[in-house]
C-alpha cells in the first residue's frame, strides 16, 4: 500500500513536471512556427502575385498597343484608301516596322466581304458575314479572338476594329502571331516544376505550357468566376496539388495562370518544420528523462527517509513498550511481595507454634504440619515468580555485563526446544568450548537470538536441522555466531529487504515485520554486525558478529 | 545480655508476626511502624540490631538508615527490601547497613543474619572499649 502511494506520487511528480515544461515548450515552438509559416506563406504568395501582376501588365500592354495601332489606323485612314491592296500593303509594312507580330491585315466591308488583304494567304473575297466575331465587331466596335489555327495553320489570334464612315461601317482586321504570348508567359522565372499559361473562358489553353498539355487542350481547371485583381490559391488539378496565381486580363477574357509547386516553394518551410519537430522531440525526450530522473530521485529519497523513520519508530515503540512492561512487572512484583512476606511469616509462626507439646499431641498435628509446609513451599514458588519479574524489569535497562554467548544461546534454544521437537527439528550445536566472554546486554542479545531461531523454525516448518555455530575471529577481535537452517531459503529479490521495517512474508497478523528490524538495530547498538546469506531451497544462514571487548 | 532487636516496617501484620517469632525464640524485640518512631525508640532504649524495611510511607528506609548510623553508629542494620534488585541492597550496605534480606523473608536466614550482626556489634564495641 505504501509502495502504491509512492508510485502515485512518482507519477504525479512526473506529470506536473511534464505539464509545466511542455506547455511553454510547445507554445513557444508552435507559436514561432505559426508566425514563421504565416510570414513565409505571405512572402511566397506575394511573390507569385507580383509575378502574375507584372505579366498581366505586359500582356495587357501588348494587346492594348496592338488594339491602339489598329484603332489609330482605322480612325486615321479612310475605307477608300485601305480598300486598295497597294495602300494596305504600305500600311502593313509600317505596322510590321513597329511590331513583327502582325501576320496580316485585311479590310472587310459591311457585308462581311474581304475587300483587300495583305499577308501570306489568299483571303481576298472571303465572306465573313456569318462569323460570330464579325457580328460582335459590327455591334461592339472591337473584337479580340481566342488563339486558333484557322486557315493559316499557325497559332494566332485576330483583332478586329470596326469603323463607321458615313453610311458605311467597315472592319479592319489583323492576325497576330500568338507566339509572342508563349514568349511573354514563359519568361517567368520559375522553379523546376513551375509553369505559366493563358486560359480562355472555356479553360482552353491559349499558350503552350511547359508541362503536361498541348496548346488548345482544355485544362480541367475549376471554374474561376471573373474577379478583379489577383488571386493565389492552392488548387488540385489532375490530382496534383499546386499553387496557382491567377488574374484576368483587362482586354480579353483570358486567365493568366502561374503555377508553382508548393513542395518546392515551401521547402525551406518544411525544413523548418522538420527542424522544429526534431528540436521539440529532442527537448521532449530531455524533459521526460529529466522528469523521470527527478521524480525517481525524490521518491527514492522519500522512501529512504520513510524507512529510516519507520525503523526509528519501531525501535522507539519497542523500547518504550519494554520499559512500560518493565515498570508494570516491577509494580506487580512489589505489591505481591508484601502480602507474600506476611503469609510467609504467618506460616513460619505457625511452624514455631507446632513445636509446642500440646499441639504435637493433637490428632491433626500431621495435617497442620503438612499444610504449613505446603504454604511455605508455594510462597517460595510465588517468590520465585516475583523475583523473576523484578529481574526482567531490571534487565529492560541496557546493561553491560560479562556474558557467555554459548550459555545465552543454550538458554534461548531451550525456550524453543518443545516447539522444535514437535516439528521434527533438531539442533546441532557447534559451540567453541573456550569462547571468550563478551561485554554485552544479555536480554537484548537473547531477544535477537530468539527472533532468528524462531524465524529458522518457521522457515523449516517441518523436519530439518538448525545448526548453531560459535567461534572466535581473532583478527577482528570478534565472536561470530552462525545460525543456519535447512529451510526454504529466501529469494534473491527479497533478501535485501528482510531488514526493512514492516517487511514480512508471514501471513497478516502472524508477523509484525519488525523482528529482524529490531534485531538489526540491537546488534548495531551493541557494536556488532548482522548478515544474512541464503540459497533458495537450500536454507538460510544468519551471521552475527559481536565485539569481544567494547 | 543477648541480642536486642528493633523491627521497623509499616505492614502491621508482618511486624506483628515477626515480633511473635522473635519473642518465641526469647529474643527481646520491639516493633516500630515507621522511621520517626524507630528513631525515637532508639534514643530511649538500647538495641543491637535494627531490621529496617526500605519502602515505607513518610520517611523511607534509606533516610532512616542514614539517621540511625549518624546517631548510633554501633547499631547494626539489616535491610528488608521488596526490590529483588541487588542495587538497592548494595546502596543500603554502602550507607553502613550490615546486610540485606529480600522479601518475602526466610526467617531462618533473617535470624542468622541478625545473630551475625550482633556478633559484629559486640566485636566493634570491644574494640571501641579497648
Amino acid at each position: 500500500m505504501i509502495q502504491d502511494e509512492f508510485g502515485r506520487l512518482r507519477l504525479k511528480l512526473i506529470a506536473i513536471t511534464l505539464a509545466f515544461s511542455f506547455v511553454p515548450l510547445l507554445s513557444l515552438g508552435l507559436g514561432l512556427y505559426a508566425k514563421f509559416y504565416d510570414t513565409y506563406t505571405d512572402k511566397i504568395y506575394g511573390n507569385l502575385r507580383n509575378l502574375v501582376d507584372n505579366k498581366k501588365v505586359t500582356i495587357d500592354m501588348f494587346l492594348s498597343e496592338r488594339v491602339a495601332q489598329l484603332s489609330n489606323l482605322a480612325l486615321t485612314e479612310s475605307y477608300q484608301d485601305l480598300a486598295g491592296d497597294a495602300y494596305l500593303e504600305r500600311i502593313f509594312g509600317v505596322l510590321q516596322l513597329h511590331s513583327k507580330s502582325f501576320l496580316d491585315l485585311q479590310v472587310i466591308d459591311q457585308n462581311g466581304l474581304c475587300v483587300s488583304y495583305v499577308g501570306p494567304y489568299q483571303l481576298k473575297g472571303i465572306d465573313y458575314s456569318h462569323e460570330d466575331w464579325f457580328r460582335t465587331v459590327m455591334a461592339k466596335g472591337i473584337h479580340v479572338s481566342d488563339v486558333f489555327m484557322g486557315f493559316r495553320k499557325y497559332p494566332h489570334f485576330n483583332i478586329a476594329i470596326s469603323r463607321r464612315e458615313g453610311e458605311k461601317t467597315w472592319v479592319l482586321r489583323a492576325a497576330i502571331d500568338s507566339d509572342i504570348f508563349d514568349t511573354l508567359v514563359r519568361t517567368v522565372q520559375l522553379g523546376k516544376s513551375g509553369d505559366a499559361f493563358l486560359l480562355n473562358a472555356q479553360h482552353v489553353l491559349q499558350t503552350k505550357p511547359r508541362f503536361g498539355h498541348d496548346m488548345f487542350d482544355t485544362v480541367p481547371f475549376p471554374d474561376i468566376p471573373r474577379f478583379s485583381g489577383t488571386r493565389v490559391d492552392e488548387i488540385t488539378v489532375n490530382g496534383q496539388r499546386s499553387l496557382y496565381a491567377m488574374t484576368w486580363l483587362n482586354l480579353k477574357d483570358w486567365l493568366l495562370v502561374i503555377k508553382d509547386d508548393p513542395a518546392e516553394e515551401f521547402l525551406p518551410l518544411y525544413r523548418a518544420r522538420w527542424l522544429l519537430i526534431l528540436l521539440l522531440s529532442g527537448g521532449a525526450l530531455l524533459i521526460v528523462g529529466g522528469a523521470i530522473f527527478i521524480a525517481n530521485g525524490t521518491v527514492r529519497q522519500l522512501i529512504q527517509s520513510d524507512r529510516e523513520k519507520a525503523t526509528l519508530d519501531a525501535s522507539l515503540t519497542q523500547s518504550s513498550k519494554m520499559a512500560a512492561l518493565g515498570k508494570l512487572a516491577a509494580g506487580v512484583a512489589h505489591e505481591v511481595n508484601n502480602p507474600l512476606a506476611i503469609i510467609m511469616e504467618k506460616a513460619g509462626w505457625m511452624r514455631d507454634l507446632l513445636t509446642e507439646e500440646d499441639i504435637k499431641a493433637s490428632p491433626n498435628f500431621q495435617e497442620f504440619e503438612d499444610a504449613v509446609t505446603k504454604i511455605e513451599f508455594h510462597v517460595r514458588r510465588a517468590k520465585d515468580v516475583t523475583h523473576r519479574l523484578l529481574g526482567f524489569a531490571r534487565r529492560m535497562e541496557p546493561t553491560q555485563e560479562n556474558l557467555d554467548v554459548n550459555l545465552l544461546l543454550e538458554q534461548t534454544r531451550s525456550f524453543l526446544e518443545n516447539e522444535a521437537n514437535f516439528r521434527g527439528i533438531t539442533f546441532v550445536r557447534n559451540y567453541q568450548s573456550d569462547l571468550p566472554h563478551i561485554e554485552s546486554d544479555a536480554s537484548q542479545l537473547q531477544q535477537v537470538f530468539l527472533n532468528i531461531l524462531d524465524n529458522a523454525i518457521d522457515a523449516i516448518d517441518k523436519n530439518g536441522t538448525i545448526t548453531i555455530t560459535t567461534h572466535t575471529v581473532p583478527e577482528s577481535g570478534e565472536v561470530d555466531i552462525a545460525i543456519a537452517d535447512t529451510g526454504k531459503g529466501i529469494p534473491k529479490e527479497t533478501l535485501e529487504k528482510i531488514f526493512d521495517p514492516f517487511f514480512t512474508t508471514k501471513k497478516v497478523g502472524e508477523g509484525t515485520g519488525l523482528g529482524l528490524t529490531i534485531s538489526y538495530s540491537i546488534i548495531g547498538k551493541l557494536g556488532g554486525r548482522i548478515k544474512v546469506q541464503s540459497d533458495e531451497g537450500q536454507g538460510t544462514t544468519f551471521h552475527i558478529s559481536l565485539p569481544i571487548a567494547v | 545480655m543477648g541480642l536486642r532487636v528493633l523491627a521497623v516496617d509499616d505492614e502491621a501484620d508482618f511486624i506483628e508476626t515477626l515480633v511473635k517469632r522473635f519473642t518465641y525464640r526469647r529474643i527481646p524485640v520491639t516493633a516500630a511502624a515507621n522511621g520517626p518512631e524507630a528513631l525515637a525508640r532508639l534514643d530511649r532504649e538500647d538495641f543491637d540490631v535494627v531490621i529496617l524495611d526500605m519502602r515505607m510511607p513518610g520517611m523511607d528506609g534509606l533516610t532512616v538508615l542514614q539517621e540511625i548510623k549518624k546517631r548510633h553508629p554501633l547499631v547494626e542494620v539489616i535491610i528488608l527490601t521488596g526490590h529483588a534488585s541487588v542495587e538497592a541492597g548494595m546502596q543500603g550496605m554502602s550507607l553502613g547497613a550490615y546486610d540485606y534480606v529480600l522479601k518475602p523473608v526466610d526467617f531462618g536466614e533473617l535470624l542468622e543474619k541478625a545473630n551475625k550482626a550482633y556478633e559484629r556489634k559486640k566485636l566493634n564495641e570491644s574494640r571501641d572499649h579497648s
